[in-house]
């Protein structure tokens, strides 16, 4: 649930929202990432880079609680996720929004059908009110009036738009977000880049981004991890811009400059 | 509890102040718009300002922005100017997204009710294109099935073994189980009948001959429905959703060559032989019946069975349990082909393949049945 602190975001941001401790991820013997160490703090837009299969939707997938990592544990704040009792993991999942890489809509459900899902399952609502709240949800991502298009009669940025209205849905504390920009044009996605800025403002959500955009990284980030592929660890953290003007690692800068610097 | 959410005072320049009170989160009660505006309206003249006055507001989500986005319009129908600057600035920020976007125009659906008439002609259209799309699809399986042997159709034989092997030595367990028991239950059904004119021996006759003429093609045609042609139909609608049909399209591969023939071919191919081993399944059955309850020696009832199917007994279930082959393997290409591209589409094709294939096994098991009787076959 939103509430009035959040208009002073300034205050609150620094407590740790997110922490990621020790955290090894693997698929049973194969081995995705080691020695994660990283905090996600309140009002952030939290940026997990690197390149093409390193892990970083794998890490985006344990952070939402899909999987449990094999070593180590991730802290929502300051209670670990796999020790909850499973209704006490359902209530904080239903504090979180995902976005998923290519929308994941329910095909068979229109669109005002797929926002009102996880309102009528978690919430008392009368039938008017969840309509009332999709109608809202949608003009929230520019949507007005598409309610009762299914996913497949409308364009792919529509669908990712749609797609963050059904996250929306139930004020979740913490949107997670997996290639928002992926398969949208140059326009699309720096309009998408705005939205997230201007909801992490008002809905004083804390934000986690999986993306290898430069162009979203820098305008919207603001705390950031590095996954590398070869080492299988985190190789940097921090604000993404200061990374670019400060870091050394070769691997960090090579990707920060579009391969222009660095190694080798 | 419900008028503590807000506070409505007139000020004295013909403007009004709302005062938000306390929690407007969606799990709270708050003032309904209805009793809101009838508050609102209790003034004579309407104000020409609203303002707002949010310092004793507490928590808020969703539901403050449902009755914003609703004042707005009223408002804006009234020609009321509203300064939202005493909201929090979060509210302001979600208000200014919410009505950024204008609702574009004719994106809305209209529901309409059609006339009798309109929805008997386009169910009979509905029908007309049915039959189109299958006798079409017919068609292009024969000249599909004509390029195969002229050794112009490609497909890879990979697949053709996996299907042979999934549609084959996959589903001798399950059609060995069901033709035992059914072959059992004919067995006790005849013993008890025929017992009573001592005729015992005769229930391997029946036996014998209903699994082999009918039971047998039947009952493995109905389990490859189900095992097979559904999970046919589920392969090619999931991947007409994922586009992978289109694709091969594209590239100039037939999806009728490369998708449906190796397929139809392995079910061809495969189920006279599960027929056959059904066959024998289903005589076993009787056989432990006939043994265990009848006290019909092994060998006799073994030689009676012999004296009672002819070769031309268990030909009959072939050709049977071949034409049974082409229907169940048609119906789940045919539905997997024509699905949509959603996945309660993938759930309608598999059903209905289903539902095609055994509707059309059982037609045809009727009327085989009656042309070889008249035949005298």
């Amino acid at each position: 649930m939103a509430n009035a602190a959040q208009v002073e975001i300034g205050n609150r941001s620094g407590l740790a929202h997110i922490e990621v401790r020790g955290m090894t991820m693997a698929y049973g013997d194969f081995l995705i990432q080691k020695d994660l160490n990283f905090t996600i703090n309140q009002g952030d837009i939290f940026i997990i880079m690197g390149g093409s299969g390193c892990g970083k939707s794998t890490l985006l997938r344990h952070l939402v609680g899909l999987h449990p990592p094999a070593v180590g544990e991730v802290l929502y704040q300051g209670s670990s996720f796999w020790q909850l009792a499973p209704n006490e993991r359902n209530a904080l999942m239903r504090r979180m929004g995902v976005l998923y890489q290519s929308g994941a809509l329910w095909t068979a459900m229109t669109l005002a059908e797929n926002i009102a899902l996880p309102l009528e399952e978690y919430t008392s609502l009368m039938p008017a009110e969840v309509n009332e709240l999709v109608s809202y949800k949608l003009s929230l991502v520019g949507l007005k009036g598409f309610e009762d298009y299914y996913p497949s009669e409308i364009s792919g940025g529509m669908q990712k738009r749609a797609a963050l209205a059904r996250a929306m849905a139930l004020d979740p504390e913490t949107l997670f977000f997996d290639e928002p920009s992926a398969g949208l044009d140059p326009v699309s996605a720096h309009l998408l880049d705005d939205l997230i800025l201007e909801l992490r403002d008002s809905l004083g959500a804390t934000i986690v981004i999986v993306t290898h955009e430069l162009a979203s990284i820098f305008a919207v980030g603001n705390n950031s991890v590095f996954l590398d592929a070869a080492s299988k660890t985190m190789i940097a953290e921090g604000d993404p811009k200061r990374l670019l003007a400060e870091t050394d690692n070769p691997i960090v800068r090579k990707f920060l400059t579009r391969g222009e610097e660095g190694y080798p | 509890m419900q008028s503590q959410s807000l506070a409505i005072s007139y000020l004295t320049d013909n403007s009004v102040e709302i005062s938000l009170l306390g929690d407007w989160c969606l799990t709270c009660e708050v003032v309904t718009w209805q009793s809101f505006q009838a508050q609102f309206e209790q003034y004579p003249e309407p104000p020409e300002k609203i303002d707002f006055v949010s310092s004793d507001l507490e928590n808020w989500d969703s539901k403050l922005l449902l009755f914003l986005v609703k004042l707005d319009a009223y408002a804006q129908s009234r020609h009321i100017h509203v300064n939202w600057d005493g909201l929090p600035d979060g509210a302001k920020g979600l208000l200014r997204l919410a009505t950024e976007v204008p609702e574009r125009s004719g994106a809305r659906r209209r529901t309409r009710t059609r006339s009798l008439v309109y929805r008997l002609g386009t169910w009979a259209m509905g029908g007309v294109e049915e039959l189109t799309g299958l006798a079409t699809f017919l068609g292009e399986w024969l000249l599909s099935i004509g390029r195969f042997f002229t050794g112009r159709a490609s497909f890879r034989w990979v697949d053709f073994n996996r299907f042979l092997q999934s549609a084959g030595a996959g589903a001798l367990p399950i059609v060995g189980v069901i033709s035992l028991l059914v072959g059992a239950v004919l067995g006790f059904v005849g013993a008890v009948q025929l017992q009573m004119f001592g005729a015992q021996i005769y229930v391997a006759d029946l036996v014998g001959l209903g699994v082999v003429r009918e039971m047998g093609a039947m009952m493995t045609a109905i389990i490859m429905a189900g095992r097979t042609g559904s999970a046919y139909a589920a392969q090619l609608g999931t991947m007409q959703v994922n586009e992978e049909i289109d694709a091969l399209r594209t590239m100039g591969i037939s999806p009728m060559d490369f998708l449906v023939l190796p397929r139809t071919l392995a079910l061809i191919l495969m189920l006279p032989l599960l027929c056959l081993w059904s066959d024998a399944l289903g005589i076993l059955g009787g056989l432990l019946v006939g043994i265990s309850v009848l006290d019909i020696a092994l060998l006799e009832y073994l030689q009676q069975t012999k004296e009672a199917i002819s070769l031309s007994d268990i030909a009959t279930g072939l050709i049977k349990s071949l034409i049974f082959a082409v229907v169940v393997s048609l119906a789940g290409c045919l539905r997997g082909l024509q699905s949509g591209r959603n996945s309660a589409a993938v759930g309608n094709a598999t059903t209905s393949a289903m539902v095609t294939a055994i509707l059309l096994i059982v037609i045809w098991d009727a009327l085989t049945t009656i042309i070889f009787n008249r035949l005298g076959i």
